[in-house]
């Protein structure tokens, strides 16, 4: 198995965060905090501001109104990964060519290339050219990206999307190991995600209007 | 250091695995001098006075036909986001990009212009000349070109309006260029298009990357 390596517990913690695009606010005012451990589940209909707040946490847009915090983390250090709706995956590349570039540009802490091919079930598909997998394949190699280097705050954009039923199983499997190193995740998503312990998930409903 | 050589690795491989792209800026370059015998006349020494401008001017136009591949791909398929996250900094991934971009599009046109030289009837002094200046001042326009890049990259058809918003930045380039090929005093030409060079290699990936980090998704 891979080495247990325990993250410093850390806290993500919201205060009054509106998130919004172009000057629109999409979110109520929110506050909440996750802590090491914990799986923040964000729910709500299309357009109720679930990307747009995981775009805020990972710094690509200003916050309307409010402020959020990490608490815990070495400020220097990149702490978070972010896997949005496009994969980031290169054709012309090959599967193992592109999870290589992304292992050393994010500093190769993790897994090695080979062994979160395996996790993730593409194993044999290593020197294919990457524009050649199929939609669910290369969500697979998107999510395989977060296992080759080693970062507390997973920020997950339906990490389903595309995938089957034993790709739903190991979306919840990776999540799972990813808490049970200390880390912690925030996942917007359409799809049920049950962790076997579901003391660790909390639900945030976005775009319920009062 | 391996994060950098991995992102100079990844960018060679792109674009050499891109097909046509190369042949393509080394062939437009060549047209665009080989009509011009056509378009002025065929007065040899008309065409040997209006020689090196028109290396220039067929050098900064196939420069500006690579542009949009700099940093388009990787802002429509979600590599750019993760880019401002991963360890090596957003400068340092432009520097790289900045690095492959004079490789794959000024260095292939640097060894085609004897080609060009031939039908523009430069003499061999003329042509070295030529070659220097052009081997100086190509990162130059590589560089202002990042930076028009960066700064339209969430411009839907942004390819369009980076070539006008450089086009300033480079005449200076495009006047001692051709001014150490053709003036009296070419050597102190060719040290201030060095100069231009080494200033806009240094700063363009920081003026780059802050463009790419202050524009939203």
């Amino acid at each position: 198995m891979t080495p247990r390596q325990v993250f410093p517990p850390l806290t993500v913690r919201t205060d009054g965060l509106v998130c919004g695009r172009g000057g629109m606010a999409l979110t109520q005012e929110l506050t909440v905090s996750v802590t090491s451990g914990q799986c923040l589940l964000l729910r709500g209909p299309n357009g109720s501001g679930k990307t747009t707040l995981l775009l805020t946490l990972a710094g690509v847009i200003a916050p309307l109104a409010g402020s959020f915090a990490l608490e815990g983390a070495d400020r220097e250090e990149r702490w978070l990964h972010y896997c949005g709706h496009r994969n980031a995956i290169k054709p012309r590349l090959s599967v193992i060519e592109n999870l290589d570039f992304w292992r050393a540009v994010n500093g190769g802490t993790g897994e090695p290339t080979a062994a979160a091919l395996a996790e993730v079930g593409l194993a044999a598909l290593g020197s294919l050219d990457a524009g050649y997998l199929s939609a669910g394949q290369t969500r697979r190699l998107a999510l395989a990206r977060l296992l080759v280097s080693y970062r507390p705050l997973w920020l997950l954009d339906e990490p389903t999307a595309a995938l089957d039923v034993e790709g739903h199983e190991l979306v919840t499997r990776l999540i799972d190991r990813h808490l049970d190193m200390g880390g912690a995740a925030i996942a917007a998503t359409h799809d049920p995600i049950t962790l076997p312990d579901p003391g660790r998930m909390e639900t945030l409903v976005l775009g319920a209007r009062a | 250091m391996t994060a950098f050589r991995a992102m100079l690795v990844r960018e060679l491989r792109l674009a050499l695995r891109g097909g046509g792209d190369m042949l393509t800026l080394v062939l437009f370059f060549v047209i665009v001098g080989a009509i011009v015998p056509f378009a002025v006349g065929p007065d040899r020494e008309l065409l040997a006075r209006i020689a090196p401008g028109m290396v220039w001017i067929a050098a900064f136009l196939a420069m500006l036909l690579g542009l949009d591949r700099l940093f388009r791909p990787d802002h429509e398929d979600g590599s750019l986001i993760l880019l401002r996250q991963a360890d090596l900094s957003l400068s340092a991934v432009v520097a790289a990009k900045l690095i492959v971009h004079w490789a794959v599009s000024a260095l292939p046109l640097i060894v085609a212009s004897p080609f060009l030289a031939m039908l523009l009837a430069m003499d061999l002094d003329t042509f070295w000349r030529t070659l220097v200046s052009l081997a100086l001042g190509t990162p130059a326009l590589a560089a202002f070109g990042a930076v028009g890049a960066a700064v339209t990259v969430s411009i839907r058809r942004g390819g369009l309006i980076a070539p006008i918003l450089i086009a300033p930045l480079s005449i200076p380039v495009l006047i001692f260029g051709t001014g150490s090929i053709t003036a009296s005093q070419s050597s102190a030409a060719l040290l201030f298009l060095a100069a231009l060079s080494l200033m806009a290699v240094a700063l363009a990936p920081f003026a780059a990357a802050l463009a790419i980090s202050s524009g939203e998704d």
